[in-house]
């Protein structure tokens, strides 16, 4: 029989005020602000990372989905940087800090555009974000999609799997407009590094992890 | 390896509305790069690379009605019929792709707190997508590639990846960014413009040059006629150092170049390069093509011509670089004078011409992030 | 100048979102950049945009930049010295 090359080996979701890694709810929260409940998880956890404060509330809630879904995955041990590849989408890019930069420039008397917010109006800084924090040099990319379509990201990772061009790849959807957020992160292995995963890398299984009730 | 070929392309800037307009302005060494007074775009004066609004407006109103369409959307259709216009490639039906790239699509709708006609919902980059798509009629659902400066050399890679996996015939790529007051404020916010229309690799760079702009590359699995550019395989790479300074070993480009000459195999003729011409960018650049041991190969950067045009750049100047690559005619880099870097890379600085067989296209971005794409015949 | 020296302090804590930082903790005499407080080239923009927004003072050249943004101290000076705090 043949062994599927590649599993989900773990996977992480942040969405109405719960962090849940593979199907354990590690974390709620009553904050009622997105910006609060992101700086609860930081403190639940006990992140060291006081970079984290600078970010916008998109790049918190990649880096914290990350880091939940990395924690114990020993990743560096078994891949090499430049293997692990950085596959993201959205809906909404990152317009909430486009309307805080927009809100800066909006007022020529009081005209004081700032480079710390500028930064952060791209939506792919979160990769970048996620890189700087675990030293990952693979193949990266940002999607916008009007809605997360596990079989598209499935699609294009699998693509860049096969050809090996990444070895480990950590996909999903980080979404964030105002108070609406979602973080839904798959950590895909090579089934012959990582037999016990929880799932087959396919679409229907990232599917079903996108759906569950949080 | 399955073939990927070029059937056709557009470029709108400063320096015309198609491929062959611009590549002869920027042969007599034209620069689209002016002096502006816009109070709606900047409050102090500033130095840009503008596509003509008169023009554009003119040009589409022969598609459609001007006022129904963003000045964004009338960039990317344009540039798209332009391109359609060349090829007899059938793109109905699904085995045709569209992907756009784009940083920050129709943005300047956050200002427009005023504008009746278009929805807030325009400023979203999948809403954009939707429309050319509908447009054209694409029956796909497009992709978009919203990383940075990488974007258009990130999403041609895209695109040659999708016919080769045999999932798609055909690919229309489409790379467009526009300047707003909302990126020339941002920039400006940076201290990282040039007073000036900017210098890449020159000792006196002191920034970079904001363009806007659209370009098309339509990528097909169809084997042409003699002549034929094709798209081999490019990779991207993030330095993992800091999100919006470039690694000073130029780890990430470095990286992504690696495996791009490694994939493809080829021994490379020329290199166009980034050369955004801040003092970091360039310096990094020269670093990692040191790096992968290729300063003796020639290399250039089209942004003294047209700026920095974003998520438009990776495209318009793969279509300038593989124009180049057709005609064996290497573009000088507008701008350089004097090298201004530490490892002495071979800056073109005079159009000469030159039997070439390959060209390699680079790009760096906020983010750390990095893009190689190698083109061949 | 030391009412302003602490002022300072709370004001680059904040713009700089320096959150696990507390005013105390900060020397002003230590160099803000490469050893002392580590600042990257993002804060030392950030900075500008406070002497200006805040103080209404333009920096000139990025080597005037330098030596102003040194330290707390070295800010507070140029302040004082330009009649602003």
């Amino acid at each position: 029989m043949m062994v599927d090359p590649f599993v989900i080996s773990d996977y992480c979701i942040i969405r109405q005020n719960r962090v849940v890694k593979n199907g354990n709810t590690l974390h709620e929260s009553d904050e009622t602000t997105v910006a609060g409940f992101l700086t609860a998880i930081y403190r639940h956890f006990g992140i060291n990372y006081p970079k984290f404060h600078k970010m916008d509330n998109l790049c918190k809630l990649g880096f914290l989905a990350a880091e939940v879904l990395l924690n114990h995955s020993n990743l560096k041990e078994r891949y090499h940087g430049d293997k692990v590849g950085l596959i993201l989408a959205n809906a909404a890019s990152s317009i909430d800090t486009d309307r805080n930069h927009q809100l800066s420039i909006s007022n020529r008397l009081d005209y004081f555009p700032s480079p710390s917010v500028f930064v952060y109006t791209l939506a792919n800084i979160v990769i970048g974000e996620i890189c700087i924090r675990h030293a990952f040099l693979g193949e990266s990319t940002f999607f916008i999609e009007k809605s997360f379509d596990p079989g598209r990201m499935h699609h294009y990772v699998y693509q860049l799997l096969e050809e090996e061009a990444i070895q480990c790849c950590i996909t999903g959807w980080v979404e964030l407009d105002s108070d609406r957020y979602e973080a839904v992160l798959y950590l895909v292995q090579k089934s012959d590094i990582h037999p016990d995963g929880i799932a087959i890398f396919e679409p229907a299984k990232m599917n079903e992890i996108y759906l569950q009730r949080t | 390896m399955k073939e990927v070929y070029i059937a056709s392309d557009n470029i709108i800037t400063s320096l015309g509305f198609n491929t062959v307009g611009n590549i002869e302005n920027m042969l007599s060494g034209t620069t689209g790069i002016r002096y502006w007074e816009d109070g709606r775009l900047s409050p102090e004066p500033f130095w840009a690379s503008l596509v003509d609004t008169e023009e554009l407006t003119g040009r589409f109103s022969a598609f459609n009605n001007p006022e129904k369409f963003t000045r964004f959307e009338q960039l990317a259709i344009c540039s798209i019929e332009d391109a359609l216009s060349a090829t007899d490639i059938d793109i109905a039906g699904d085995r045709t792709l569209f992907i756009l790239a784009t940083t920050k699509g129709n943005i300047s709708l956050l200002g427009d707190g005023q504008s009746t006609f278009f929805k807030q919902e325009q400023v979203y980059l999948w809403h954009t997508a939707r429309l050319l798509q509908q447009y054209f009629n694409f029956s796909q659902k497009p992709y978009v590639v919203s990383n940075a400066c990488i974007s258009g050399v990130l999403a041609i890679a895209v695109g040659a990846r999708m016919i080769r996996s045999g999932y798609y015939d055909h690919v229309v790529v489409t790379g467009v960014d526009m300047v707003t007051e909302f990126v020339l404020s941002g920039f400006n916010s940076f201290r990282s413009l040039e007073s000036g229309p900017c210098k890449p690799f020159d000792r006196d760079r002191q920034g970079l040059s904001l363009g806007e702009g659209a370009g098309t590359i339509i990528l097909t699995g169809s084997p042409l006629s003699a002549g034929g550019i094709r798209t081999g395989y490019g990779f991207s790479s993030n330095d993992a150092n800091h999100i919006s300074g470039p690694s000073r070993t130029g780890e990430g480009l470095y990286i992504a170049i690696r495996n791009t000459l490694e994939k493809n195999g080829l021994l490379l003729d020329y290199i166009s390069a980034h050369g955004t011409a801040t003092p970091y960018n360039d310096e990094m650049e020269s670093v990692a093509i040191t790096r992968a041991g290729l300063q003796e190969v020639p290399v250039n950067s089209f942004k003294g011509f047209w700026g920095h045009t974003l998520g438009a750049a990776g495209v318009v100047e793969s279509v300038a670089a593989t124009y180049s690559l057709a005609k064996n005619l290497l573009i000088k880099t507008q701008g350089f004078e004097t090298p201004g870097i530490t490892n002495p890379i071979h800056v073109i600085g005079a159009n000469v011409e030159k039997e070439m067989r390959t060209c390699l296209k680079i790009a760096s971005g906020f983010g750390g992030c990095n893009a190689a794409l190698l083109f061949y015949k | 100048m030391e009412q302003l020296i602490a002022q300072l302090k709370h004001e680059i804590i904040e713009v700089l979102n320096l959150t696990e930082l507390t005013p105390d903790s900060i020397d002003e005499n230590a160099p803000l950049f490469v050893e002392g407080l580590g600042l990257d080239s993002i804060d030392a923009l950030e900075l500008i945009v406070l002497l200006e927004k805040k103080y209404g003072l333009k920096l000139g050249t990025a080597d005037e930049g330098k030596k102003i943004l040194y330290s707390v101290r070295t800010m507070a000076e140029f302040i004082r010295n330009n009649n602003k705090g």
